[in-house]
């Protein structure tokens, strides 16, 4: 069994998270079979597409079923960008979609200077700067971190979330990855 | 705002960077896939690899390229040259690019920007303008389009482009510095993040683009002394400039 299970809703570009995966001398495979999302060490959701086809892909493969069953049983998920805000309760992306209901919470369009908003900025506390790509952010009582007082990081039972992308933020990312890994 | 971006640019022809690259630590200089890690371990923030391949099978090398590319570094990069279709562009973003740069094609059919961003959302496009004077040029600078540059960012950023990358193809290769003046009337009418591009000459000129935008592009600069990467980065903080701190890894 691979060590990660990256799920696949049909959008873009999981091959970054597998090679920072690979880099950390993790396997991986992309699925949304549902007995893989259950059964496999760790779970990467992963952070590209638009939030309504990509809820759409995870409800009729049963991959949000098998997410809401794992995260019940407190196996890990991580939840990167988008992947991080599939898991909240709704989102304002094109035109409204239902979250999958992990974590309270919901995702408004980004009121920043520019959106989107790109580049490298500081997460509080942490004190490290990770790259961003967004136009949308969470807000939830789970927060733990923010960047520019944004939601950075959600962390409720055995899900985290992040709203930038550790697989593009090099040294800090992949050890940001690693430590996450490394935790279960 | 993010912290100022600092982005290497590499010229891929066939699979191969072309022009201005001088190096001598690589094993090969001209194989996009080592200059990629070498900037990446340097400390670029970003990489842009613009493809200037004219030949049929150009398309096809440019993806091994981009999944090469993307199995190597773990920062951001833009692929731009070539790309005319949504088709273009998901197979380059599928082969793991962060975001596609479109330029001509986007001229030619502005709704390609605006497909490219439904499908990928519109931090995936990035909008390559070629400024004269205040002319759009097309065809890699030979060709004034009747599109002035400010409007034409404008309704660019209007259609889905989540960035535009501004080129002064005045100063292109000059290095005096960036078109300030342009790059601060483009940034000031569009909403999205701006890349100057053209002209960098020393650290002082990238320092005062990064002043006025959210990012600079280096080509020559760079290229000559890849070597020098972060110094020239300690030298525009040094002036000010609060570029990211770059991690080491554990």
């Amino acid at each position: 069994m691979s060590d990660v299970v990256v799920v696949d809703y049909g959008a873009g570009n999981t091959h970054s998270v597998r090679a920072a995966l690979e880099h950390l001398g993790r396997t991986s495979v992309v699925s949304s079979q549902p007995e893989l999302i259950l059964n496999a060490p760790w779970v990467i959701l992963p952070g590209v597409g638009s939030a309504k086809s990509a809820m759409e892909h995870l409800e009729e493969t049963g991959a949000a079923s098998a997410l809401r069953e794992r995260f019940a049983a407190s196996h890990p998920i991580l939840g990167i960008c988008l992947g991080m805000q599939l898991a909240l309760q709704a989102s304002e992306e094109d035109g409204g979609v239902k979250g999958l209901g992990l974590l309270a919470g919901v995702v408004i369009r980004l009121d920043a200077p520019r959106v989107p908003r790109l580049g490298w900025a500081i997460v509080d506390p942490w004190d490290e700067a990770y790259y961003f790509a967004h136009s949308f952010v969470a807000e939830s009582p789970h927060r733990v971190a923010t960047s520019e007082g944004w939601t950075a990081v959600v962390e409720h039972g055995a899900f985290i979330g992040v709203q930038f992308h550790p697989e593009k933020s090099d040294a800090a990312g992949l050890n940001f990855l690693d430590r996450c890994l490394s935790r279960a | 705002m993010p912290l100022p971006r600092l982005i290497p640019c590499l010229d891929v022809a066939d699979g191969r960077v072309v022009k201005g690259v001088s190096f001598v630590a690589l094993r090969d200089v001209g194989d996009p896939v080592e200059l990629a890690r070498h900037y990446s371990a340097g400390g670029a923030d970003e990489l842009v690899f613009l493809d200037i391949t004219a030949t049929p099978h150009g398309a096809d090398t440019l993806v091994e390229v981009v999944e090469r590319v993307a199995d190597v570094i773990e920062i951001p990069f833009t692929v731009g040259g070539g790309i005319r279709t949504l088709e273009d562009a998901s197979r380059i973003i599928e082969a793991g690019a962060d975001r596609v740069s479109v330029n001509s094609a986007a001229i030619t059919e502005p709704e390609l920007i605006t497909r490219i961003a439904e499908r990928f959302g519109s931090q995936a496009v990035v909008v390559a303008i070629d400024a004269g004077a205040d002319v759009v040029y097309t065809h890699g600078g030979r060709r004034a389009s009747d599109l002035r540059t400010v409007p034409w960012a404008v309704e660019a950023a209007a259609r889905g482009a989540g960035e535009i990358l501004l080129t002064s193809i005045e100063r292109d290769g000059q290095r005096s510095g960036y078109d300030l003046v342009l790059t601060a009337a483009v940034r000031d009418a569009v909403d999205v993040p701006v890349i100057a591009s053209g002209g960098a000459g020393s650290a002082a000129d990238v320092a005062a683009a990064l002043r006025v935008t959210d990012a600079a592009l280096v080509a020559s600069i760079v290229h000559e002394n890849p070597e020098g990467l972060p110094g020239l980065r300690a030298e525009i903080s040094a002036l000010g400039i609060s570029l990211r701190r770059v991690e080491e890894r554990r």
